[in-house]
């Protein structure tokens, strides 16, 4: 089942006779939700690695502050504007509708109710029943992991209240209506109102070619990494961009980041089926062979270019293969999920030169991992997909709608961006000062350090001056004659 | 008194600390340092972009030691320091004034 059919609104679903919840599939996506979750902080160490040291805590705040604003936005208008209200020009749909989750939890009037009264879902017609409250949850953990990819394109330099700002900003107007035109039944979905109906077709009200994009290449990656290179412009370059030395600080806390990614993303692809059946099983193998290729096609490139094959290279492209089976999971072969991985890793290997060559600080690279091998994924899966893909014999027009719905959502990100990352560098601002730059943006913006090494025994010249010193010890020092 | 000072590779710590026991010497200051000579840096590379590291990572040692036996323990540290290949280091002598054992205030030749 592909996930451009998710419905327009699951109310509007045929309802089967007594529908109750399917306990094996709401156990399945309660367990790929959480696993989702553990994605952003994944992520804060992958990116977090890749920092100089003075930065680290900043990098990783990022992830951890998107999570604070998206996940509470996600509850209140996000899962709405998504899949909850009624479609709006099929971009967006309506914020108020299921506000802070009514109509979904509670008094649930109008939807589809099992026999507890919880108010259950169906999403792809499929007769699997999961309460409609877990989807909200699932679908929240893709929200915040969206948002947090972008902050490695800002590294080092950009205030964390001007980033919550966007947090929110961004996820209102460039993610939920992206998420509904993707998934909600909107202009990139399969229905007879979405762009692919109007070019090829469609038959009782489903378009001919349905997009391919099964757990969020468009939605997730096109999406984030646009952002990732309007923001990088915006924002500017870090002091010292391609002149003094900005590697990473802990590699081994990018691979373990890598790590942490791969195994939340089992439950980013294989739960985006919303059921533990043969398909979500296919996903785990497509998910994991394409991560194995793309390894090997990241070394290759660094060998034969750079003359060693890096660990940075093999976190990187676990990264780029997971990205770019993302869309591609459910519709390819394990064979064409390896060549699909094998290739994302060595574009993406490529890419991440880009920035040094056209001159802007995608500092952890958003761009050459997240846009290239979302974007190469997306049409990809035109090319591999086994059933409709061109290199299966089934002609062009899969691929054709591949590359309409990669560039309508690369443009729509790229617009949206761009207005909230100009009015909020017109406004708050974007940049911490050049002195706070230099020392190190951990101390400016949040008042700490990442690492206290020296000797094992603390940093020199350290002194307590503030309200931490417990008040009852200190009287019971004084009472023994001890000067505290 | 003298100061010796020795610039060493570190994994030739044990090496020199064994024979500088071996001699007499009980004690010793050790400090991680980096820097370059003759011996130059590496270069690394991440994701593509390369970096040139100028300094190599070494150990700075330092003993106190009364005046006549400064000539055989900085032999003893040359001896045992040496691998012959390039980036083994330097050792240097210096006079020193004064020294004081900070625990019982002992000055001089007492103090080392």
């Amino acid at each position: 089942m592909l996930a451009d059919s998710f419905p327009m609104s699951p109310t509007l679903l045929p309802v089967a006779a007594e529908p109750a919840i399917d306990a094996s599939a709401t156990a399945f996506v309660l367990l790929c939700a959480s696993l989702v979750l553990l994605m952003t902080p994944g992520l804060a160490l992958f990116y977090g690695g890749m920092t100089r040291a003075k930065s680290v805590l900043n990098m990783m705040m990022m992830s951890f502050g998107a999570m604070g604003v998206v996940g509470v936005i996600y509850v209140l208008w996000g899962y709405s504007m998504s899949f909850g209200g009624s479609n709006i020009g099929g971009i967006i749909g309506n914020p108020f509708e299921n506000f802070g989750l009514k109509g979904v939890v509670g008094d649930a009037t109008g939807a589809t109710l099992d026999a507890n009264g919880t108010a259950i879902i169906d999403v792809f017609g499929a007769d699997v029943w999961i309460p409609e409250v877990l989807f909200v949850g699932f679908q929240l953990t893709f929200a915040i992991i969206t948002v947090a990819l972008i902050s490695g394109a800002i590294a080092d330099r950009a205030k964390f209240s001007t980033w919550l700002l966007f947090s929110g900003f961004w996820v209102t107007l460039a993610y939920f209506p992206i998420a509904h035109m993707v998934w909600g039944g909107g202009l990139l979905s399969g229905s007879e109102d979405g762009l692919s109906a109007k070019i090829f077709g469609a038959t009782d009200g489903v378009a001919n070619v349905l997009p391919i994009d099964f757990a969020g290449g468009t939605v997730v990656h096109i999406n984030a990494g646009v952002a990732g290179l309007v923001l990088a412009l915006i924002v500017g370059k870090r002091l010292g961009f391609g002149k003094t030395a900005m590697r990473p600080h802990n590699v081994p806390l990018v691979m373990l980041g890598a790590g942490l990614l791969w195994f939340g993303w089992f439950g980013f692809n294989a739960g985006s089926e919303l059921a533990a059946d043969g398909l979500s099983s296919l996903v785990w193998v497509n998910t994991t062979v394409a991560t194995c290729a793309a390894i090997l096609g990241w070394l290759v490139v660094e060998k034969v270019r750079d003359g060693h094959a890096t660990s940075v290279g093999a976190a990187s492209g676990v990264v780029a293969g997971l990205v770019a089976i993302t869309p591609a999971c459910g519709a390819l072969s394990p064979v064409g999920s390896i060549i699909l991985g094998l290739v994302a890793g060595g574009l993406a290997a490529l890419a991440v030169g880009l920035k040094f060559r056209f001159g802007y600080d995608d500092s952890l690279d958003v761009v050459g991992v997240h846009l290239v091998a979302g974007l190469w994924g997306t049409v990809g899966a035109g090319l591999l997909a086994t059933s409709g893909g061109l290199f299966y014999g089934d002609g062009i027009k899969q691929l054709v709608v591949q590359i309409v719905i990669a560039l309508a959502s690369l443009i729509f990100s790229a617009i949206v961006t761009a207005l909230i990352g100009l009015a909020l560098k017109a406004t708050v601002g974007w940049r911490i000062t050049d002195d706070d730059e230099v020392a190190g943006i951990d101390q400016s913006e949040h008042a700490e350090s990442g690492y206290d090494l020296v000797a094992r025994g603390g940093r020199l010249g350290v002194t307590s001056t503030g309200p931490q010193t417990d008040a009852r010890h200190a009287d019971e020092l004084a009472e023994e004659g001890v000067k505290a | 008194m003298k100061l010796i000072t020795a610039i060493i590779k570190p994994h030739q710590l044990d090496a020199v600390k064994e024979a500088l026991e071996a001699y007499g010497i009980s004690g010793m200051t050790v400090s991680e340092a980096s820097g370059y000579g003759r011996q130059r840096g590496h270069s690394e590379v991440y994701r593509g972009a390369e970096y040139t590291v100028d300094f190599v990572p070494k150990l700075r040692l330092e003993v106190l030691v009364d005046d006549m036996d400064a000539s055989s323990v900085a032999d003893v540290i040359l001896k045992s320091a040496q691998t012959g290949r390039i980036g083994d280091g330097k050792i240097w002598t210096q006079p020193v004034e004064d020294v004081i054992r900070v625990r019982t205030g002992e000055r001089g030749s007492e103090a080392i």
